[in-house]
């Protein structure tokens, strides 16, 4: 099927500002969707609130809009009443991270099957550029005009500290590992994390003075570089990108049946 | 790997937000911004249908089709 046999294409052009990362998320999510030969029947997504999660409207699939941060725990539910069911959840940092920071690692403890994409723009997009917990030290925001003094959170430590089995990072400039890594990630059978770096040009590309669109692909593409390279071994500073946990362990809804099993062989005698 | 040749080149101007990703980062050099600031491949003889392109653009606009020969 072609790209835009997956799109509700009544609401494009899309709500995004010119040169925002998230269409490339969205790009590259549906490339993968399209090289992993599901049905849209098969897929569900569920977002919460943000600029990012505004990506459920778009796609046509079975859709979730829900509220903000909680979209992992309807994304549990989902899997547990539906466990064939493959459920996507794209997220933004705040999102993911701050309002649901506790989903997040709970879902994560867990390992219940399902993909968290958190597109990682470090900013609140939608209300007017106010820092978030991926901002980082040293950033400048519209709460934070003079310097942001809180520390940046890890998604790829983070994630894999709660337990999530499947934890990777890739940014919008490198497309073809944004779709890969999707891929790997929704066939993994555990909680996997895919953190995609996204430029949010409009906010935090304008009050950091990093130029627009075109150089902030750019700043992904030179302070990027894939784990273990020998770049990363001479320059600390790159952020890696590619597969950092990639593992085994029981699933939940496996071992949630088990229980099921239990129960009615305990109730039949 | 087949060699891969473009067919056709698609730009859906209606969609497209002229960020200039597309022209930006293009091997070949094939796109241009056109004066309301919407791109335009231009140059399609040069294009080696890599389709950075269409993977790239936040905007979903644009559409390569490639022949393989």
């Amino acid at each position: 099927m072609a790209v835009k046999d997956y799109l509700r294409e009544r609401f494009f052009p899309h709500m995004w500002c010119p040169g925002c990362g998230h269409g490339t998320v969205l790009n590259g999510l549906i490339r993968a969707v399209e090289k992993l030969g599901m049905s849209k029947n098969e897929i569900v997504m569920v977002s919460g609130i943000g600029c990012s999660s505004r990506i459920s409207g778009y796609v046509d699939f079975h859709t979730l809009h829900t509220l903000h941060g909680r979209a992992l725990a309807f994304a549990t539910g989902i899997k547990l009443s539906k466990p064939e069911l493959n459920v996507i959840v794209p997220m933004g940092d705040g999102d993911a991270l701050a309002i649901g920071g506790n989903h997040f690692i709970h879902a994560a403890r867990r390992n219940i099957a399902m993909t968290a994409l958190v597109m990682n723009n470090r900013i609140y997009g939608m209300t007017g550029g106010q820092y978030s917990p991926l901002s980082g030290y040293g950033t400048v925001a519209t709460t934070a005009p003079f310097s942001n003094i809180d520390q940046g959170f890890d998604v790829v430590k983070l994630a894999s500290a709660a337990g999530a089995t499947f934890v990777a990072r890739t940014t919008v400039y490198h497309v073809h590992e944004v779709s890969d890594l999707i891929q790997q990630a929704v066939l993994h059978d555990g909680f996997s994390v895919v953190e995609v770096l996204s430029q949010c040009p409009t906010y935090f590309g304008r009050h950091n003075r990093l130029g627009g669109p075109v150089e902030m692909l750019q700043w992904f593409k030179d302070q990027t570089t894939r784990i273990g390279s020998k770049a990363a071994a001479e320059n600390p500073e790159l952020i890696q990108r590619g597969i950092f946990v990639q593992e085994d362990r029981p699933e939940y809804c496996t071992e949630y049946d088990k229980v099921i099993d239990k129960a009615m062989a305990a109730v039949k005698g | 790997m087949a060699k891969r040749k473009l067919k056709e080149h698609h730009i859906q101007r209606e969609w497209c937000k002229g960020c200039g990703i597309c022209v930006a980062f293009c091997p070949k050099n094939v796109l241009e911004m056109d004066s309301s600031d919407k791109a335009v491949a231009v140059r399609l003889e040069d294009c080696i249908a890599c389709e950075m392109c269409a993977l790239r653009c936040p905007d979903l606009a644009i559409r390569v089709v490639v022949e393989k020969c």
